[in-house]
């Protein structure tokens, strides 16, 4: 990925098993498997397979049957329960904050329960909202129903990270919120681990979801049978069994639109306008790119909406933008989160972002479809002649 | 596409349905001392300009009403407390796991304690323990318990159980999981149930009198015997004020120990 150091350690199951009482076939049936140090892993695989049951197997809330897990080396059951779980991270679908408690209390209740001094917490707590991009001075003290549901996703995110803890688990950690939040949470989280490099263990049901985050994909069975583990680009080029090919499903073709980022294809500028500017310059700049509309941008380049060039005619500045949010794709998002983002404005390009939701470009509707013509002819043309293509349909 | 996810999460319905019963409370809050000072000032009025005779004089003489309406409240007050320390530990305890199989029967002895009618265990209790103070303690405190331990029960149980799974994953012993996000989020329900109780007493304190154990009980047993339904209807408006009075400060109560951001 980049070459950020790596705070994730190595973890590792060894031959995991998990019976209820009273159900015939354990629920987790001897998984193996090892997470190395700074890797996403995503769990992905029918309901009822065992994800949740091995990963919270992993902190212990859950105990198993038999089998060791270890953490950087040390086996998780020589250590007492709660110190363990203080330096696991563990994200739950919906953000799981508490009601009664802020913004601010929900991410210090592990730095605190760790016994860290009030300044060293508090500076914490700003940190993490800074990098989950909520302005520490609007959200700090706010409650968690005065958030919408992907700012609480987000707190979630950050309270999980509290104590920089090496291990983070998740399960289904963004299933809660609507398709365009989702993968602008996608997005944060990955330029987060970008710079964090924490060992990731993800539960998903949404192998888009598998493949955008994944540095590899776990796809388990029944009983958490291991059906393949491996990189996204590999199951989705070479589905280990018919399991594991009608769960990728058909169409990989237009699957790697999931594998290509934003990032991958040339963006385009397009006439940007700030806020109390004056409306004349904005005009002769659209003018000029030969546009009807333009971006308007923050004091901190975010953009925050698009704007009709005829809707800014005949005002003196261009008006504040409605709202505090941040608009477009992060840079690390998929064509296909960027198709979305466009079928969903009525402008034919998607806005792209940087690490701080800076502006930085547009990608257009035809720069995509390009680019899936380009990649169909070069999957055919491997297929036509590659030993392993010719497996796939 | 604009905003991605911009509205605060309180809406439509649900907010609307806060704001109303938010608006209930507050009219209950604002309404109830206006109604008890009316009614409390036209009984004064009616006291100071009535022509009594003898026994209504003495009976409803101002240093008598005072002694009893102190007994009355003292009585409401150490049963309400000793419900508290009793009702709220044994409501934790019978979630825990290990005893919650015991709830359903802990909550049926408590039903029948309060199904049973109260006169009759006070006058029960006072033949077994003695015609006196604790006596009728002893008997209030049961008759209490109930709504406190089953709403400390219903409360506890009403916790999403993927909170109190999101603090243990985190690191928080069982203890402080109960204390610091159980036990809140529980509050509002085991304040209601406390409410409950504060006015049960206050209604049942009325029998202590008949074992001797004083309270605004005595001008409604005297007017009765003696013939004087002005003593008999002031006992009855007295105690139904103070009723209210209480009843109130449970509501103020209710909303000052209400964690904020519910
Ligand atoms: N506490 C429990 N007691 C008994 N059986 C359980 C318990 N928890 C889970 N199971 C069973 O174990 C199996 C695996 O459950 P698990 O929750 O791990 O599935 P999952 O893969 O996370 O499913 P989903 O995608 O629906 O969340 C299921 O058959 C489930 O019924
Ligand atoms: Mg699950």
């Amino acid at each position: 990925m980049t070459d950020q150091p790596i705070s994730g350690v190595d973890l590792e199951l060894v031959d995991v098993t998990k019976s209820y009482p009273g159900q015939e076939r354990p629920a987790v049936d001897g998984l193996t498997l090892h997470v190395p140090a700074g890797e996403i892993v995503m769990f992905i695989g029918p309901s009822g397979c065992g994800k949740t049951t091995s990963l919270k197997m992993i902190n212990r809330l859950i105990e198993p049957t038999s089998g060791t897990i270890t953490i950087g080396g040390d086996d998780v059951r020589k250590q007492k329960v709660d110190e363990l779980r203080r330096h696991i991270g563990y994200v739950i679908q919906g953000g799981s904050l508490f009601p009664h408690m802020t913004v601010a209390q929900n991410i210090a209740l592990v730095p605190k329960l760790l016994k860290w001094d009030d300044k060293r917490v508090e500076a914490r707590v700003d940190e993490l909202l800074d990098l989950v991009n909520l302005d520490p001075g609007r959200y700090r003290d706010r409650y968690p129903r005065e958030l919408s549901g992907g700012q609480q996703q987000r707190v979630g995110v950050a309270r999980g990270l509290a104590s920089d803890p090496p291990v983070v688990l998740m399960d289904e950690p963004f299933g809660a919120v609507d398709p365009i939040t989702r993968s602008r949470l996608q997005d944060e989280l990955m330029s987060i681990q970008s710079e964090l490099r924490k060992t990731i263990v993800c539960v998903t049901h949404d192998i888009d979801e598998a493949v955008k985050l994944g540095d590899r994909i776990c796809i388990l069975q029944e009983g958490a049978q291991v059906a393949q583990y491996d990189t996204p680009e590999h199951v989705l080029a070479a589905p280990a069994n018919r399991f594991v090919e009608d769960f990728v499903g058909a169409g990989s073709g237009l699957k790697q639109l999931t594998l290509t980022r934003v990032d991958d294809i040339e963006l385009r500028s397009w006439p940007t306008a700030s806020v109390g500017e004056p409306v004349a310059e904005v005009l002769a700049r659209a003018g000029q790119a030969g546009e009807s509309s333009v971006i308007v941008l923050d004091q901190r380049r975010r953009p925050r909406a698009w704007c009709w060039v005829r809707d800014l005619e005949g005002q003196d500045r261009v008006p504040p933008p409605a709202g505090d949010e941040v608009l477009g794709v992060d840079r690390r998002a998929t064509l296909n989160d960027a198709l979305d983002d466009m079928l969903s404005s009525s402008y034919g390009a998607a806005v792209v972002t940087g690490r701080r939701d800076e502006f930085l470009g547009v990608v257009d509707f035809a720069s995509v479809t390009r680019h899936i013509q380009e990649t169909a002819q070069q999957v055919e043309a491997s297929a036509g002649s590659g030993p392993d293509g010719t497996e796939r349909t | 596409m604009t905003d991605t996810a911009a509205q605060p999460a309180p809406t439509g319905r649900a907010a609307r349905l806060r704001s109303s019963a938010n608006r209930e409370q507050l009219l209950l809050l604002a309404g109830i001392p206006v109604l008890v000072l009316v009614v409390l000032g036209g009984w004064v009025a009616w006291r100071l300009t009535a022509d009594l005779d003898d026994i209504e004089a003495r009976q409803l003489a101002w240093d008598a009403i005072g002694r009893l309406t102190w007994q009355h409240v003292r009585l409401t007050v150490v049963a309400t407390v000793l419900v508290l320390l009793i009702a709220v530990p044994l409501g934790i305890m019978l979630t825990r796991r290990g005893f919650s199989r015991a709830a359903p029967l802990v909550v049926g002895v408590a039903n029948i304690g309060q199904a049973a009618p109260a006169i009759g265990l006070v006058v029960l209790f006072a033949i077994w323990l003695g015609f006196d103070f604790w006596t009728a303690i002893v008997a209030f405190t049961l008759y209490g318990i109930l709504p406190v331990l089953r709403n400390t029960i219903v409360g506890l149980q009403g916790v999403d159980a993927t909170l109190v799974e999101a603090g243990r994953g985190m690191g928080m012993s069982a203890a402080e999981v109960l204390w610091r996000i159980e036990l809140p989020l529980a509050v509002p329900v085991i304040m209601a149930g406390v409410r409950t109780a504060l006015v049960l007493v206050v209604g049942v304190a009325s029998f202590a009198t008949f074992i001797d154990a004083g309270g605004l009980g005595a001008l409604i047993q005297t007017g009765i015997t003696l013939f004087r339904t002005s003593v008999l209807v002031s006992g009855g408006l007295l105690i139904a004020l103070l009723a209210l009075v209480v009843d109130w400060l449970g509501r103020v109560l209710e909303t000052a120990v209400r964690p904020k951001g519910l």
